[in-house]
């Protein structure tokens, strides 16, 4: 994308000059932007499916489980995931602006806005690895370091760590995600501070922005069933 | 099926959506997270999973129409979101089918 | 119809021009290629190779059933044959054949496109494809897995010995890679057809590619986080799927086989539009009922997801929902069945060519046809109560995955290797090896119907007396089908150099890949075409086109 094709053209189709970060297979701009739109919806759709087993598998032990489960959200610090979903809409708001100051060429702007977006999301990562190292103390990290016995109801210690390994897959491979969406935050601050992006040429931005906003949804899922429902 | 895209390679003039719209969905979703754990603080018994639930489909529902742009995006992008969902059901409802009815007795 | 986006100099070029086959050399422009038709010669090397991997193992199996006792491999050995034959089948040849190699050459070309959507992250693709297989033949060379291709837990996550987590990663590399495919055709398919190529002009092998792509998009994911918690189970031994734990196994067999009933449509709709082209251009009509076999694709991705129970009917789901699985298992051979019935009637009172191609997708209607009959059978709850785990159901998706989807494979390769390559393969010797192949798979197969409703059950190294002879028969098949298999290799790779030189549209077909040289320049088209005729409209084709071009 970052090549600048050559304007003498082998290929006879061009006869005008082209913008420099025109793909040479796409016929114009307009194909280009559909294209990679179209392929980001694709994308989330298989994330949806593959964050979809996981939301499955939860509800089924769920109903299996129901008071170990319901116990083991209690335990859960309800305010720290709230103050976590505040800074994941936060930086969903934020991420918004960076597309819309992209579309109306303001330069500084989608720099700022995408310097922000990865702040905030920076802030969350932050928390949760607060959060796990608070939960790996108690002894409820799965597996061989699982210690943990619920003071309430002994009995219900078996489903807990089966919530637990819910918890932090969920959680995990949402936090996996935010990490690979931080990275290509990184680029798209670079692009953007290069000058690459404006209204004739903002689909990057606006797909990094579908990337982060799909994230913040899935996010949006986990926060009340895993600290709320109980 | 095809969005109309004019030829001389400009990029599809696509609404900018207005400020005032993002300000207002941030301030939406976080009254929505205010409540959804201000609901959760209270027993309602059967209700408490389907209203929670309730609000994030509401709160991705706002993420999805306006954060997203998919309040002006082609039909393809309607049905791609829908069909996925869809799937996604057909996975739930299928795979409980089977452990909900499992304490059923025969005849 | 006008014909102004042609010029007879395109016909007339000599081979001897730029193609994309030596516009580049160097091991690195094949390695770091973004060409779509390079990509899909890369795939076509690594699954043949992995087809040879798995044929091995199938030819291994079949040699200690050759006798009653388990006198060749011990039992655990055993298990790790069916176990890798499998695994090696499934993820690294049928799944990505058609597909990625057929469909990545083919499927811009048929488009008016220069190259797929996404060129880079079909590269990546293919990478992800070779990372995996990388993977399993590690695991096979270090001492295999032996816990089945299906995984089931909780076996393989408490109890085998065997390198399961390296396996389960590998094929869960290897889904990203089938992932990518799909979502590059879907986009591919819907934003840069040529001009004037309308969804219902397309050839159907394009909407069975696509159908396909659907599938490997929606299902794939449920299989990748299937796989995670697998790992994850196995490696820090909490009990998601170990009842022991807690967990239930079932819930596994739902996840695993949510994908895993979808993946056999993968493997089958490809094949399926690979028989509609070849139909069509061997029969020199238009597909009869064009619009329900297009839409018979999109039927079959659809309700081949709502099946996947029927492999647990056994497994202690409830009686209830297996009766509607039982039934949603029915419903999905009708749109089959649709695509079979409209085959027939193309053919009817045509004027035949017996081509190689047309007699490999003669082989695979009926056997694909006995192949979705036995379906209904197991389909049937009462049924396949009786016959589940038994050789039974090993000759029915034999008779679908190889009667089928690899006599639809071997039939496209035929079809378009000239196109490919520029040469045309050696008709008599095709010829022979299709026959062979037949005679083989059948020989191979059918006895297993038998022996499995006679009560011989699958996985096991040893049996009962009794069913020797049969088993005999059915060694004695392979080895016919192995022989048939290896023909084609000797000589497709004889044709790439002796082979007789081919013009654009050898067999007089209509399409968009019949317009362009043999093999294609590097950019597909040397002008964007545009498209005025109908799907397989003869007339209107040859008007717009020209004369076809023979050999």
């Amino acid at each position: 994308m970052q090549v600048l094709e050559p304007m003498t053209a082998i290929d006879p189709t061009h006869d005008h000059p082209h913008h420099p970060f025109l793909q040479h297979h796409f016929e114009d701009m307009a194909q280009q932007h559909e294209a990679s739109t179209l392929g980001m919806w694709m994308f989330l759709a298989t994330e949806i499916l593959f964050f979809g087993g996981l939301f499955v598998s939860y509800t089924v032990y769920r109903i299996m489980y129901y008071p170990a489960f319901s116990a083991a959200a209690h335990h859960q610090n309800w305010m720290i995931g709230a103050t976590n979903t505040a800074v994941l809409i936060g930086s969903s708001l934020t991420m918004a602006l960076a597309v819309w100051a992209a579309q109306t060429n303001r330069r500084k702007a989608t720099v700022l806005m995408l310097i922000l977006t990865l702040i905030l999301g920076g802030v969350f990562l932050g928390v949760k690895t607060y959060e796990y190292s608070v939960h790996y103390h108690e002894g409820l990290f799965p597996g061989q370091h699982f210690t943990y016995v619920d003071e309430h109801n002994p009995a219900v210690t078996k489903g807990v760590e089966l919530f637990m390994v819910f918890y932090f897959s969920m959680t995990g491979l949402h936090a996996l995600h935010m990490i690979i969406g931080a990275g290509l935050l990184i680029w798209m601050i670079a692009r953007a501070y290069r000058g690459d992006f404006g209204s004739e040429y903002y689909g990057p931005v606006e797909v990094m922005g579908l990337y982060w906003h799909f994230v913040d949804i899935v996010w949006i899922f986990l926060f009340p069933l895993l600290y709320l429902l109980h | 099926m095809d969005d109309a895209y004019d030829s001389s390679g400009h990029a599809p003039k696509h609404d900018v959506m207005g400020l005032p719209i993002y300000f207002g969905v941030f301030l939406a979703l976080i009254v929505l997270t205010f409540l959804t754990v201000l609901v959760s603080r209270y027993d309602l018994g059967l209700l408490n999973t389907p209203i929670a639930l309730g609000i994030a489909v509401v709160k991705a529902a706002l993420v999805v129409l306006f954060f997203m742009h998919v309040i002006h995006s082609s039909r393809l992008t309607w049905v791609v979101i829908i069909s996925s969902f869809l799937w996604l059901g057909v996975l739930f409802v299928l795979t409980l089918a089977d452990y909900l009815t499992r304490g059923w007795l025969l005849y | 119809m006008t014909s102004q986006t042609y010029h007879d100099v395109r016909f007339i070029e000599p081979a001897a021009t730029r193609n994309y086959l030596n516009v580049d050399y160097g091991i690195f422009s094949w390695l770091l290629t973004r060409d779509h038709k390079r990509i899909g010669i890369l795939y076509l090397i690594s699954v043949t190779v992995m087809f040879l991997v798995g044929g091995t193992f199938a030819f291994l199996m079949r040699l200690e059933l050759l006798t009653p006792q388990g006198d060749l491999f011990t039992s655990d050995t055993y298990n790790k044959l069916f176990t890798m034959h499998g695994i090696v089948m499934v993820f690294f040849f049928l799944i990505p054949s058609i597909p990625a190699t057929l469909g990545n050459f083919i499927l811009p070309l048929m488009l008016g496109a220069k190259d797929l959507a996404f060129p880079r992250i079909n590269l990546l693709s293919w990478y992800l494809f070779i990372i995996g297989a990388t993977f399993g033949i590690v695991v096979i060379v270090t001492g295999g897995v032996d816990t089945g291709w299906t995984f089931y837990t909780p076996f393989s996550t408490q109890f085998s010995n065997t390198h399961v987590f390296a396996t389960t990663l590998g094929a869960f590399i290897t889904g990203f890679s089938s992932i990518l495919t799909g979502l590059n055709f879907i986009v591919t398919t819907h934003r840069m057809r040529a001009p004037g190529l309308t969804w219902m002009r397309l050839p159907l092998f394009v909407w069975s590619i696509y159908a396909t792509s659907v599938v490997l998009l929606l299902a794939t994911p449920v299989l990748a986080i299937t796989l995670v918690l697998l790992m994850i189970e196995r490696t820090i031994g909490v009990g998601i799927f170990d009842p022991a734990l807690g967990g239930d196994p079932v819930l596994y067999q739902h996840l695993f086989w949510f994908y895993s009933h979808p993946a056999v449509y993968i493997m089958v709709l490809p094949g399926m539009g690979v028989v509609s082209d070849v139909v069509a251009a061997f029969t020199r009509k238009k597909i009869f009922g064009y619009k329900f076999v297009a839409f018979s694709s999109l039927a079959i991705a659809f309700l081949g997801f709502l099946v996947w129970a029927h492999h647990l009917f056994v497994a202690g789901i409830s009686v209830y929902s297996a009766l509607v699985f039982s039934f949603l298992s029915m419903l999905v051979a009708v749109p089959s069945a649709i695509k079979v019935f409209n085959w027939t009637a193309t053919m009817y009172k045509a004027s035949v060519s017996w081509a190689t191609p047309m007699l490999y997708v003669m082989g695979f209607i009926g056997l694909f046809t006995i192949g979705g009959v036995t379906g209904l059978f197991v389909a049937a709850l009462g049924i396949d109560v009786h016959v589940h785990d038994t050789y039974f159901v090993v000759a029915h998706f034999h008779y679908i995955m190889v009667g089928g989807t690899v006599m639809a494979y071997m039939a496209g390769i035929h079809y378009w290797w000239p196109k490919i390559t520029g040469r045309m393969y050696p008709e008599w010797w095709a010829r022979l090896s299709a026959l062979l192949i037949f005679v083989g798979f059948n020989l191979t197969f059918f006895p297993q119907f038998i022996l499995g409703y006679a009560g011989m059950p699958r996985r096991y190294h040893a049996y009962a007396p009794e069913f020797q002879v049969l088993n005999v028969l059915s060694t004695a098949g392979a080895t016919i089908l192995a022989c048939g298999y290896v023909l084609p290799l000797v000589y497709l790779l004889w044709s790439l150099g002796y082979g007789r030189k081919a013009g654009p549209n050898p067999w007089g077909a209509v399409g968009l890949e019949w317009t362009t040289a043999s093999p294609p320049p590097k950019d597909n088209f040397h002008e964007t075409p545009v498209v005025t005729w109908e799907a397989y409209d003869y007339p209107a084709f040859i008007k717009a086109v020209g004369e076809a071009q023979n050999v």
